[in-house]
């Protein structure tokens, strides 16, 4: 298991936003009454994003406050996920996936690049800019090696990389220019870089019509 | 030669988002379709039809499904019953939930209500791994359409069925894809595996009765039913039956995720589909045929072994997600398998002692394994190290760990030998006396 502690520097107070209180308003109205821990993992989420791509302390406390939860319970899920950052991030950070599947492609290679353009592995570079981490399979094997950045505008996924084109990206998020999520090469989604071999027969998705279903008799047990 | 799938046998006919995932497209393709006339079927004829359809889990377990759905209790008491669907796909090597969940999310949809029907659940919860920011946004806009449209909510289809369906979301713990680990999750809990017995049809979320699902196992549910059970089980060999989201990463040509049958050669859905492997079949090394979890498979059993559940656990491996890790002869696979102790390492939820103390252990070890910094009589105390984490913890996490490590010296013995061999022919003077810590 990984061991995580909150930073050692804190501020002094936290509140929440008002936008933040009524996006967690409606996570809370999911759940059934008295249940409204279930928001916990949502709540701080929305709160990391308002504190700017961390959770403080004071944040895990003003969300214990907002569920009506003891903080050591907040504390507990917060140290748990690793999505959740404990120490301030960069503006944009990169969530580098290091797992068999994209080390096979060349994980190893982006990691250089990384420690390159922002600095060694869990640092923020010195403008603040970027920071990176390393993480655990993001379920994109497909379209390996891929990254996931967070910013302020969202979470994408950037995959198919290179040395080349993972440059690029850095260079062009820098810049302020606009990127463009998803593959980095020519490919759609995950289909293979040769073009779909399935899901291309002609006329294929207008055929659908009802029929009578198959093995249906009179209506049983639990029908209305 | 062997007959491949067709298109229009295809459950998943947007897979990758060739074409528009809005409900009115999705209509177009077939969800929704009829879907007030199966549920006027009742829950016994669902249950009855899935069961004959033969489709076993799609997560990993490969329990059948239909079976499953009947152990929730016939009557509903003053507890609530419940249908989660377990959308935290994080198995590496497994990439088909996230284009399921982005690209046919309506299918999703009209399983979750005809599931949750059949279960008498009134409510389902769709938990996606944290990661999936954009898949759960795009399940959400979904959810929204077929709710305007009527599909659910209150009288879902004009079934005369209320119906409600809520996306939650994790924030980034492999372990929560564990059905008990994803239930503490959802109450707002660290993900720890709870005890079995009491098992989640009994006593699940918010201890109501629960039945926990695979996307995959839900989303075929509806197509399952409009064309047949007799459809579905003409796919693959018997005891495996249906078709199957494949994918394949790594050393081949073109990674990609396709729909096939079950039972398909492991070199036909590698050559076919996925461009072949890099520099020919000839440099295959090994296969790792169902996701990071199950033990690798050396080219030889590569040659000729079908892709389903009972021909893989025959050599010793499983089918697992049916996420392929293809290595060509380029791979150091003993690092390959490290970094996958290292993945089991960072995961572990820390609850069990044999996990928690035993994913690092075995970890370190490895990493001397790669070097070859180790002695040639650890290989054993790795197994048998591994052997005593097998089975004595609460969830799988602590089998997961262990069973790539195993599969690695069952075929690859020689090579780890070889490699201690050669760093102390290289260094006569000193080796290190200390297994681990």
């Amino acid at each position: 298991m990984s061991a995580r502690r909150l930073a050692k520097e804190q501020p002094d107070s936290f509140a929440l936003s008002a936008a933040s209180k009524k996006e967690i308003g409606i996570w809370i109205k999911k759940y059934p009454k008295g249940r409204q821990a279930s928001a916990l993992i949502p709540g701080l989420w929305i709160v990391q994003k308002q504190a700017g791509g961390w959770l403080p302390a004071p944040a895990l406390e003003a969300v214990a406050a907002h569920l009506d939860m003891p903080y050591m319970r907040v504390y507990e899920v917060a140290t748990f996920y690793t999505m959740f950052n404990l120490a301030p991030v960069g503006e944009h950070h990169v969530q580098l996936c290091g797992t068999t599947p994209c080390w096979l492609r060349g994980a190893g290679d982006l990691k250089k690049v990384c420690e390159k353009k922002i600095g060694p592995k869990g640092s923020v570079s010195a403008d603040g800019k970027f920071s990176w981490i390393e993480v655990e399979c993001l379920g994109a094997c497909a379209n390996a090696p891929m990254i996931q950045i967070s910013n302020a505008a969202g979470d994408d996924y950037y995959e198919d990389l290179d040395v080349d084109n993972f440059e690029t990206l850095l260079d062009d998020l820098a810049a302020g220019r606009k990127v463009k999520p998803g593959p980095q090469n020519t490919r759609h989604t995950s289909e293979p870089i040769t073009g779909a071999v399935t899901l291309n027969t002609k006329g294929f998705y207008n055929k659908v019509k009802q029929k009578k279903l198959p093995n249906s008799g009179k209506a049983k047990v639990g029908a209305k | 030669m062997v007959e491949l799938l067709q298109d229009k046998d295809r459950i998943f006919t947007n897979l990758y988002g060739l074409q528009d995932w809005r409900l009115e497209a999705a209509m177009k393709r077939g969800a929704w379709l009829g879907t007030k006339e199966i549920l006027e079927q009742g829950r016994d004829w669902i249950i009855d039809n899935m069961k004959a359809s033969g489709l076993r889990g799609r997560g990993g377990a490969g329990f059948p499904t239909g079976l499953k759905w009947s152990f929730m209790p016939k009557d509903v008491t003053n507890r609530p019953h419940y249908l989660v669907v377990n959308a935290d796909e994080s198995e590496p090597g497994t990439c088909k939930d996230r284009e399921m969940l982005r690209h046919d999310p309506h299918l999703l949809l009209e399983g979750c209500l005809v599931a949750s029907f059949a279960m008498q659940a009134h409510a389902c919860y769709i938990y996606l791994r944290g990661e999936y920011v954009q898949e759960r946004q795009r399940v959400q806009a979904a959810i929204d359409q077929a709710y305007a449209a009527g599909l659910l909510g209150k009288n879902a289809c004009g079934s005369g069925y209320d119906f409600d369906v809520y996306m939650h979301h994790g924030a980034g713990a492999y372990i929560c894809g564990e059905e008990t680990a994803l239930l503490e999750s959802l109450e707002g809990k660290k993900g720890q595996p709870r005890l079995k017995p009491p098992f989640p049809a009994n006593a699940g979320l918010y201890g109501c009765p629960t039945t926990v699902n695979n996307v995959e196992s839900i989303a075929v549910g509806p197509t399952i039913l409009r064309r047949g059970a007799a459809w579905f089980k003409s796919f693959g060999r018997d005891n495996n039956a249906g078709t199957k989201v494949f994918c394949i990463s790594g050393h081949v040509n073109a990674p990609c995720n396709v729909e096939e049958a079950l039972s398909i050669p492991m070199k036909t859905l590698i050559e076919e589909y996925a461009g072949g492997v890099r520099g020919g079949w000839d440099n295959l090394k090994c296969v790792i045929p169902g996701g990071s979890s199950v033990p690798l498979l050396p080219r030889e059993i590569c040659d000729d072994v079908l892709m389903d559940f009972d021909a893989l656990s025959a050599v010793k491996s499983g089918l697992g997600t049916a996420g392929m890790i293809v290595m060509d002869k380029s791979t150091d696979v003993v690092a390959a398998i490290a970094r996958l102790s290292y993945f089991y390492k960072h995961e572990s939820c820390g609850q069990c002692t044999p996990c928690r103390e035993g994913t690092g252990w075995m970890w370190r070890v490895m990493e001397r394994m790669v070097t070859g910094e180790a002695e040639t009589r650890e290989i054993d105390m790795l197994l048998d190290v591994s052997k005593q984490i097998e089975g004595h913890t609460i969830c799988a996490l602590g089998d997961a760990a262990a069973w790539p490590i195993q599969g690695l010296i069952r075929h690859f013995r020689p090579e780890i030998e070889e490699r201690i061999n050669n760093y102390r022919a290289s260094k006569p003077v000193f080796v290190s006396q200390v297994a681990a810590e």
